[in-house]
């Protein structure tokens, strides 16, 4: 062994409280660094299936069906794009608060682990946010560009469209951070907010089909769903769709809001659970 | 019941086990004792006819585990080193089921299940998930279930690796019972005390291989003293001091953090220590032990 | 304790009996006890997981079928009709989650048991052979196939999405479906070693299930690209289903039968082999 310096002069304890938060993404991205390829391969591969499947697919039956204007006097392909955006930036952004928030607490408890550093509960949700919303720019990247490849949105409206679906990927994942931090038994906890929560969300949202078209009873869904939050605001800054201004600030705010909420919540959980 | 001639297991180049000899006796608690690597896990693999032998003859109750696998299954009860029970289901569940797979009947296992809770002492645990068991209890658990055939042998690998010593002795006391009954017992294990407690006969083995074969006490009387006398004097100068000890005792074996000298009388020469004009930094004389046959056998430690 | 029970019938005897049977090695007959620790299991587990598996068709149904439905006009069966979008996409959907369904029960989920819960080594252990295994595996998930197969013809039927009783059959196709996915599901999942390797399973079944036909007619393609989709299984399940669904009959349908009869039997070779060979070699 070399020198012994000891902890009172190695550790600076001015600078871990201050960057502490950093060091927790530091570490996050070095573990989504291992599945670099598979988050490269999903990350292309996904808009480029949906887009040729459901976009060109469906969508040559919707004109077959519906004329050369398209809905909303657009391209299905034109409609659609908004929503895949804003989808795939929620899936990215809340891999990565949901899994490691269940692995940290109940799988291999590693949030234990960096409670024993100096890290606190809050800069360790902080940390794992911060990663989140890395991978959530670099996914709105990569399928934006796909978009823009696929003539699927105009290059002028991407900046506006990837900044209205960050905002949905942060809000939903604050969100869903604050309830895996709850969840104590993880039996099947993905396989229910898979299917009872993304799932109706995916649909339900206005993504496929005009929000109007969906029965009354139903649309309460969209409402409350970040998708279609951002999904209506992104149809209205690329192509122009009808929203109000008093709209578009509840569509931000909306977001905002969540993501507020929700990281309040999971920091406060954080620190209850990491005491106990 | 149990006969291996030149048994030989080869993974590649990789000698695991390296045709080895040895007969296990009806009733009788036989154990395979060495260090992580020697190749006991594979053998008792190779024994619960789970594992295909490279080389040599292998007869459990006069068959062949390479082509009656089945058969002799049904005769054996296995402990695996890392408990395999099922999580998703109850404790009782947990026997009920092992004994379906068997093929044994639902009446058969109903009563079966109860007296085996008994005997492992889970009566308040029998309605939780195997997660809420402790280590000892999930242990205790397994070895009920391996039980639930009744078989001839039962097979205990690494059984106590883990627990608290409590634990342990309450599971080397339902070990004895067994025994007690007739069921033939082969164990693994890299614990000393534990084979001492539990084993009529045993081998030692290291790196595939076979070094010494008896009952706990004949491996002591002919490869150990009757004492052994342990000195520190700090991991800096152990070595130092070592060769002015040369001559007390039988034998001295210098480790990395402490000198042993076998001898018949400890106290004796801790005295003959103190007389040269050495100090330990902590001294202690004991009984010799299985350790210490292991040490001398290989000229390393069992636990590293 | 008493160790010598009075019983008919020991595990010793038991295995003995079957000794001489060919396959003995392998096989012991008893894939049913597997069913049985699988519905122990289900019964201490979360019921909204159950019925998780029979909304998330539903909900395509719901959102394809009458929103996109709503935009769209014009489809017709193999005849010629003209049918509704939702009666078009629905015999689909069953397909797809009949594949789904037998695709995690008998992916991630025996990828968890054999490499983490470790079960596989226990039954192993016992008299139980690898294709016990294999069948009581694959069993379980064609039970659970069936279960969600009938909940959805349960929607279907009110719907008036079932035009021709023919359709009921497809409740049957949907269990040889599984059947097929599971066998060689489970197959390829045996031979994977990661989790990493796990995720390229989703890889590959995302494009066959936005590919198959399942929500527009292969005639959007490319020839190519028609050729490649019409040899993939969710292809040949979805056209079976959606025949049976329309009664509309012709010889393909057979050879769609065929197909997953042999997915079955290859699914079933290759994870028997597989099995003995990982727990006892």
């Amino acid at each position: 062994m070399s020198t012994w310096i000891g902890a009172t002069k190695l550790v600076d304890l001015g600078k871990a409280r201050r960057w502490g938060a950093w060091y927790v993404a530091e570490y996050r991205l070095r573990n989504m660094s291992k599945w670099w390829s598979a988050i490269i391969a999903f990350g292309i591969g996904n808009p480029v299936l949906y887009l040729v499947s459901i976009g060109l697919g469906i969508g040559s039956l919707v004109t077959k069906s519906t004329g050369s204007h398209g809905i909303e006097g657009v391209s299905y392909l034109e409609f659609l794009a908004p929503a895949l955006l804003a989808t795939a930036c929620i899936q990215a952004a809340m891999d990565e608060t949901s899994f490691p928030v269940l692995e940290g607490f109940t799988w291999t408890r590693f949030l234990f682990a960096m409670n024993a550093t100096s890290l606190t509960g809050s800069q360790i949700t902080g940390g794992i946010m911060i990663a989140s919303f890395i991978r959530c720019v670099a996914t709105a990247f990569m399928y934006g560009g796909i978009l823009v490849a696929f003539s699927a949105i105009n290059i002028a409206h991407l900046p506006a469209l990837m900044l209205a679906s960050i905002f949905a990927g942060m809000g939903f994942a604050a969100v869903m951070m604050a309830a895996a931090s709850f969840v104590r038994d993880d039996d099947g906890f993905f396989a229910i907010v898979g299917r009872f929560i993304i799932a109706p969300m995916f649909m339900f949202s206005g993504t496929f089909y005009p929000i109007e078209k969906t029965p009354i009873y139903l649309q309460w869904i969209g409402w409350i769903s970040p998708l279609w939050h951002s999904t209506n605001m992104g149809r209205n800054l690329s192509y122009g769709h009808q929203v109000a201004p008093w709209l578009m600030v509840v569509h931000f705010a909306y977001l905002a809001a969540l993501y507020y909420i929700g990281f309040r919540v999971a920091a406060r959980q954080f620190k209850k659970r990491l005491a106990e | 019941m149990i006969v291996a001639k030149a048994l030989t297991k080869t993974y590649g180049d990789f000698k695991a086990v390296d045709a080895i000899d040895f007969k296990v006796k009806r009733g009788e608690a036989f154990g395979l004792l060495g260090p992580n690597g020697a190749g006991k896990s594979t053998t008792m693999r190779m024994i619960g006819a789970t594992l295909q032998r490279s080389g040599g003859d292998l007869q459990i109750l006069g068959k062949d585990p390479n082509t009656h696998g089945p058969e002799i299954r049904a005769h054996l009860g296995v402990v695996p080193q890392q408990d395999n029970l099922d999580r998703e289901l109850k404790v009782w569940e947990n026997l009920f089921i092992y004994g379906r797979y068997f093929g044994l009947s639902r009446k058969f296992l109903k009563a079966k299940v109860e007296e085996l809770i008994g005997f492992v002492k889970l009566e308040d645990k029998r309605d939780v998930k195997v997660d809420a068991l402790s280590g000892g209890m999930k242990r205790r658990l397994t070895i009920a279930r391996g039980l639930v055939n009744e078989p001839e042998i039962l097979m205990l690998d690494e059984p106590t690796t883990g627990l608290d010593p409590q634990a342990r002795h309450v599971l080397w006391d339902r070990l004895f019972r067994l025994k007690e009954q007739g069921v033939t017992l082969v164990i693994t294990t890299h614990y000393m005390d534990e084979a001492e407690q539990l084993c009529d006969r045993l081998i030692v083995m290291d790196k595939g291989k076979i070094m010494a074969e008896g009952s706990p006490a004949e491996l002591i009387r002919d490869y150990s003293s009757r004492e052994v006398v342990e000195v520190r004097f700090g991991s800096a100068k152990n070595a130092e001091v070592a060769p002015h000890l040369e001559g007390l005792g039988e034998r001295i074996e210098v480790l990395p953090d402490r000198i042993l000298i076998y001898a018949e009388n400890g106290e004796q020469v801790l005295h003959q220590i103190t007389t040269k004009g050495f100090e330990p930094l902590t001294s202690l004389v004991r009984r010799s032990s299985l350790e210490d046959v292991f040490l001398r056998l290989t000229g390393r430690t069992l636990v590293d | 304790m008493s160790l010598q029970s009075l019983v008919a019938e020991t595990a010793v005897s038991i295995a003995e009996r079957r000794a001489k049977r060919l396959g003995a090695g392998f096989y012991s007959g008893r894939q049913l006890m597997i069913i049985e620790r699988s519905y122990k299991a289900l019964r201490s587990s979360s019921w909204l997981v159950v019925l998780s598996g029979f909304v998330e068709p539903v909900f395509y149904l719901a959102a394809f079928g009458f929103g996109v439905g709503q935009l769209i006009h014009g489809m017709t069966d193999g005849n010629g009709h003209p049918v509704s979008y939702g009666a078009y996409i629905a015999p689909a959907l069953l397909a797809s989650s009949a594949m789904n369904g037998a695709i995690y029960d008998s992916t991630w989920n025996v990828f968890f048991k054999m490499h983490f819960a470790k079960l596989y080594e226990g039954m192993m252990s016992t008299s139980l052979g690898a294709l016990d295994v294999a069948l009581g595996e694959i069993g379980w998930a064609l039970l659970r196939g069936l279960a969600y197969a009938i909940g959805f013809m349960a929607v279907m039927i009110p719907l008036g999405l079932v035009p021709s009783a023919w359709g009921l059959l497809s409740v049957a196709a949907a269990v040889l479906v599984a059947f097929g996915f599971a066998s060689f599901g489970m197959a390829v999942t045996s031979f994977i070693k990661s989790f990493h390797g796990m995720n390229w399973i989703n890889f590959v079944l995302l494009p066959m299930f936005l590919f198959s036909g399942t929500f527009y007619p292969l005639s959007v393609y490319p020839q190519w690209l028609q050729v490649i989709v019409q040899a993939m299984p969710l292809w040949q399940g979805v056209d079976l289903m959606r025949n049976l669904n329309f009664g509309t009959f012709n010889w393909h349908m057979l050879g769609e039968v065929a197909y997953f009869v042999v997915m079955i039997v290859l699914g079933l070779i290759f994870t028997t082999r597989r099995l003995t060979a990982l727990f006892m070699r």
